[in-house]
C-alpha cells in the first residue's frame, strides 16, 4: 500500500472522530507548546544573565594567593608564598596586556562618626580601583597615587555607609574613626546596588591599601590583585603574562602548580550560564512530562480505535492486507495525530512565548533547536506510543476480527 | 469479462483447483476440545459451482474459512492450485486471499462511510498498482454487477441487494480463481436473492469457480454440485444435473421493487 494512500486514509479515519482526534492532539499540543515556552524562558534567562555579567566588565582579572591549605600541607606556614605589593607593581610594570592594577587588601571593623557607628568592610585598594571596577565618585574625589604612597588616612564611603553615618549632612570633609584611627572622608561613591550574589556593594569603605597594611591590619601580604586587561580580547594574554611573571617572582619550580589563582569574569559568566542552563533543562524536563502524558493519550485512543475497528481490520485482512499493512496504517494514524499536534503546539508555543515577553517583560528566546527538538519529540512519541496498538491490530486473527461484534 | 488468462497450476491433471485430503480442525475451548472437522476430503475442478449445505455446527463455516485461507487445518493437506496452503506464512496467506480468492459474506462486510467505489478498490490497495489502473478496474467490476451508476454512494445509501452486489464486485475486482460466498442471501429478500444468484451464475458461466455456503435448499438449487456437511464430515456429495436458472426465474417474478419505488 502506497504511503500517500495510507496518509489519505489516516486523515479520513481521524476526521471521522473530529472531537476525539482533537482532544487526543490536545495532549501533544500542550506538551509541545510547554516545551517550547519553557526553553524560550530558560534561554531568555541565560541571555540576560550573560548580558548583566558582561556589563560588569569582562576584561577584569583577579589574582588570588594560593590556597593556604595547599601551601600549608606542602611546605608549612613559614614558607607560604603570598602576593606582595612588589608583585602588583611588577605586574603593572612588566605585563604589556595589562591596563590597570589595583592591589587589594581588606579589614573589618567598627566605624565611628560622631555619636553614630557602623560595622562594615574596609577595602584597601590602589588609586586605579575605580577605573577597573568602572565605578565613579558621586561627591568629592578619589585618592591619588601620592596618597597611596604616603599611606594617607583618607577614605571614600560607599552609599550605604554614608547614609548610616551621616544621615543629615554631607560626609565629605568630615572625620571618621576606624579602629580608633582617624580618617578624613574625601568622597562618596555612586550607588551600585547588589552584586550577582546579592551582597550590598555599597556597604563599604575604601582606603589606600598601604594604609590598611601599615595602620590597620599590620599584615604584610595582599589578599588580591585586581587587574584590567587592555581589552577583552587581551584577557588570555594578560592572564598568561601574569602567570609567567608571578611564577618567576615566586620561584615556582617548573613541575609545581601555581601558588596563586587567576580568576576572570568569564569564569563567573560560565558558572552563571551553567546555572541558567540547568534551569532551562529543569523547566524543559517538567514540560516534557506533559508531552509524555500526551503520548499516553495517543496510545489510549489508538487502542480504543483498534478495538472499535476490529471488523474493519478483519475485512482488510480478508481481502489481502498483510500484518505489516495494518501495522503501517495504524502507526501512520498515530503519527499524523502526534505530528499535527506537534505543529499546532509549536505555533502556540512560539506565540505564547512572545506573549510572555510582552506582558511579563521576561526575555524569551526561541531557537531553531527547540523547535526541532519538539518536532522530533512529537514524531518519536507518535511512533513509540502508536506502535503497541498498531502491533496489536496487525496480530489479530483474521477470522476473529471478522466475527467481532 | 476478463477472466484469468494464465492460472498457476491450472495445467495440472484435469484442471483440479482445490484438493483437500483428510483435513481435521480442532479448537480448544478452555479445556474442551471441539472437533469442527473430522476428516474431510474434497476435489474441486476449475469452473464448478458448488453449494455447501448443512445445519449450523456442522462444520461448514470452519471448512469455508479454511478454503478461504483465513484459517489453517489442524491436520491434513489443502492444495490450492498445487500450493500447500498449510505451509504458508501469514503474509503468504494474505497474498493468496488477495490474488486467488474473493469473499462474499452474509453481512456484506463493507466499510461504512466509504463509497462503493472505494470499497471495491480495497483489495487493489494491497497490491502494487497505479491509482488510475485501480480506479479503472474497480469501475469495471462495478459495471459487471450493474452498479456503476452508484459508485459514489455510501453503503448506508444502498439497499441490501445493492450492498451485496458491491461486495461481489469487491470479490471479483482482482480476478480471483475462486469466489467464496458465505450465506450471501441470508440477509436478502427472495427476489434480491435470485438476482444475486444470477450474478454468481453469470460469473460461473465465465469460468470462475463459485463455492457457496447456504442452509436454504432453494438457493442451493442454483448450484451444479451439492455437498452436505453433518458433524464435521461430508455426508453427501452429489451433482445437480438440473440447476435452476436465475435469469429465467427473474422473468416470471413480479417486479416488486419497481412497484414499491414508484
Amino acid at each position: 500500500m502506497k504511503i500517500l494512500n495510507i496518509l489519505l486514509s489516516a486523515f479520513r479515519a481521524l476526521r471521522r472522530n473530529k472531537m476525539r482526534s482533537f482532544l487526543t492532539m490536545l495532549g501533544i499540543i500542550i506538551g509541545v507548546a510547554a516545551v517550547i515556552a519553557m526553553l524560550a524562558i530558560g534561554q531568555g534567562a541565560e541571555y540576560s544573565v550573560k548580558e548583566q555579567i558582561s556589563a560588569l566588565g569582562t576584561n577584569v582579572l583577579i589574582v588570588f594567593p594560593g590556597s593556604q591549605q595547599q601551601s600549608g600541607l606542602r611546605m608549612g606556614a613559614g614558607t607560604m608564598t603570598t602576593l606582595t605589593e612588589e608583585d602588583a607593581q611588577a605586574i603593572a610594570r612588566e605585563c604589556p596586556a595589562v591596563a590597570y592594577v589595583s592591589p587589594g587588601t581588606r579589614a573589618g571593623g567598627q566605624v565611628i562618626a560622631g555619636n553614630l557607628n557602623w560595622a562594615t568592610g574596609i577595602e584597601g585598594t590602589g588609586a586605579d580601583y575605580l577605573e577597573i571596577r568602572k565605578w565613579n565618585v558621586e561627591y568629592g574625589e578619589f585618592y591619588s597615587d601620592q596618597d597611596v604612597k604616603a599611606a594617607a588616612k583618607v577614605c571614600i564611603l560607599g552609599k550605604t555607609v554614608a547614609d548610616n553615618l551621616f544621615p543629615d549632612a554631607s560626609p565629605v570633609g568630615q572625620n571618621v574613626r576606624i579602629r580608633n584611627v582617624p580618617f578624613k572622608v574625601i568622597g562618596v561613591l555612586e550607588k551600585k546596588g547588589q552584586n550577582a550574589m546579592g551582597q550590598d556593594q555599597d556597604d563599604i569603605i575604601i582606603v589606600p591599601y598601604t594604609t590598611v597594611l601599615r595602620r590597620l591590619s599590620h599584615y604584610p601580604y595582599l589578599r588580591q590583585i585586581l587587574v584590567s586587561a587592555t581589552s577583552q580580547a587581551n584577557i588570555a594574554a594578560a592572564q598568561s603574562q601574569i602567570t609567567e611573571l608571578l611564577r618567576m617572582r615566586h620561584k615556582v619550580a617548573a613541575y609545581d602548580a601555581d601558588d596563586f589563582t587567576i580568576r576572570n569574569q568569564s569564569d563567573l559568566a560560565a558558572t552563571a550560564t551553567a546555572t541558567t542552563q540547568i534551569l532551562t533543562i529543569l523547566l524543559a524536563s517538567i514540560a516534557s512530562v506533559s508531552l509524555l502524558v500526551g503520548g499516553i493519550g495517543i496510545m489510549n485512543i489508538m487502542l480504543v480505535s483498534v478495538t472499535e475497528r476490529t471488523r474493519e481490520i478483519g475485512i482488510r485482512m480478508s481481502v489481502g492486507a498483510r500484518g505489516r499493512d495494518i501495522l503501517t496504517q495504524f502507526l501512520i494514524e498515530a503519527l499524523v495525530l502526534s505530528l499535527l499536534g506537534g505543529i499546532v503546539g509549536i505555533i502556540i508555543g512560539v506565540v505564547g512565548s512572545s506573549a510572555i515577553s510582552n506582558f511579563a517583560k521576561w526575555p524569551t528566546i526561541i531557537t531553531f533547536f527547540s523547535i526541532f527538538l519538539s518536532f522530533g519529540f512529537s514524531i518519536a512519541i507518535g511512533i513509540f506510543f502508536g506502535f503497541y496498538p498498531a502491533r496489536k491490530a496487525a496480530l489479530l486473527n483474521p477470522i476473529d476480527a471478522l466475527r467481532y461484534e | 469479462m476478463t477472466g484469468r488468462e494464465t492460472i498457476p497450476g491450472s495445467g495440472s491433471e484435469n484442471g483440479t483447483l482445490i484438493r483437500i485430503d483428510h483435513i481435521t480442525k480442532t479448537y480448544l475451548l478452555g479445556e474442551v476440545e471441539v472437533h469442527a472437522l473430522r476428516g474431510v476430503s474434497l476435489q474441486v475442478t476449475q469452473g464448478e459451482f458448488l453449494a455447501i449445505m448443512g445445519a449450523s455446527g456442522s462444520g461448514k463455516s470452519t471448512f469455508m474459512n479454511i478454503l478461504g485461507c483465513l484459517d489453517v487445518p489442524t491436520k491434513g493437506q489443502y492444495l490450492l492450485e498445487d500450493i500447500d496452503v498449510g505451509k504458508l506464512s501469514r503474509d503468504e496467506l494474505a497474498q493468496i486471499r488477495n490474488r486467488e480468492i474473493g469473499f462474499v459474506f452474509q453481512g456484506f462486510n463493507l466499510l461504512s462511510r466509504t463509497s462503493a467505489l472505494e470499497n471495491v478498490e480495497l483489495p487493489l490497495l494491497y497490491c502494487a498498482m497505479s491509482n488510475k489502473t485501480r480506479k479503472e478496474k474497480a469501475i469495471e467490476a462495478l459495471e459487471r454487477v450493474g452498479l456503476a451508476d452508484r459508485m459514489h454512494h455510501f453503503p448506508n445509501q444502498l439497499s441490501g441487494g445493492q450492498q451485496q452486489r458491491v461486495a461481489i464486485a469487491r470479490a471479483l475486482v482482482n480476478d480471483p480463481s475462486i469466489i467464496l460466498a458465505d450465506e450471501p442471501t441470508g440477509n436478502l429478500d427472495s427476489r434480491t436473492s435470485v438476482e444475486v444468484m444470477g450474478i454468481f451464475q453469470e460469473l460461473n458461466n465465465h469460468g470462475i469457480t463459485v463455492l457457496l455456503v447456504t442452509h436454504e435448499p432453494d438457493i442451493a438449487q442454483f448450484a451444479k454440485r451439492h455437498l452436505v456437511f453433518r458433524d464435521g464430515k461430508v455426508r453427501a456429495d452429489r451433482a445437480n444435473s438440473t440447476p435452476r436458472l436465475a435469469s429465467e426465474i427473474l422473468k416470471e417474478l413480479p417486479e416488486i421493487d419497481e412497484e414499491e419505488e414508484a
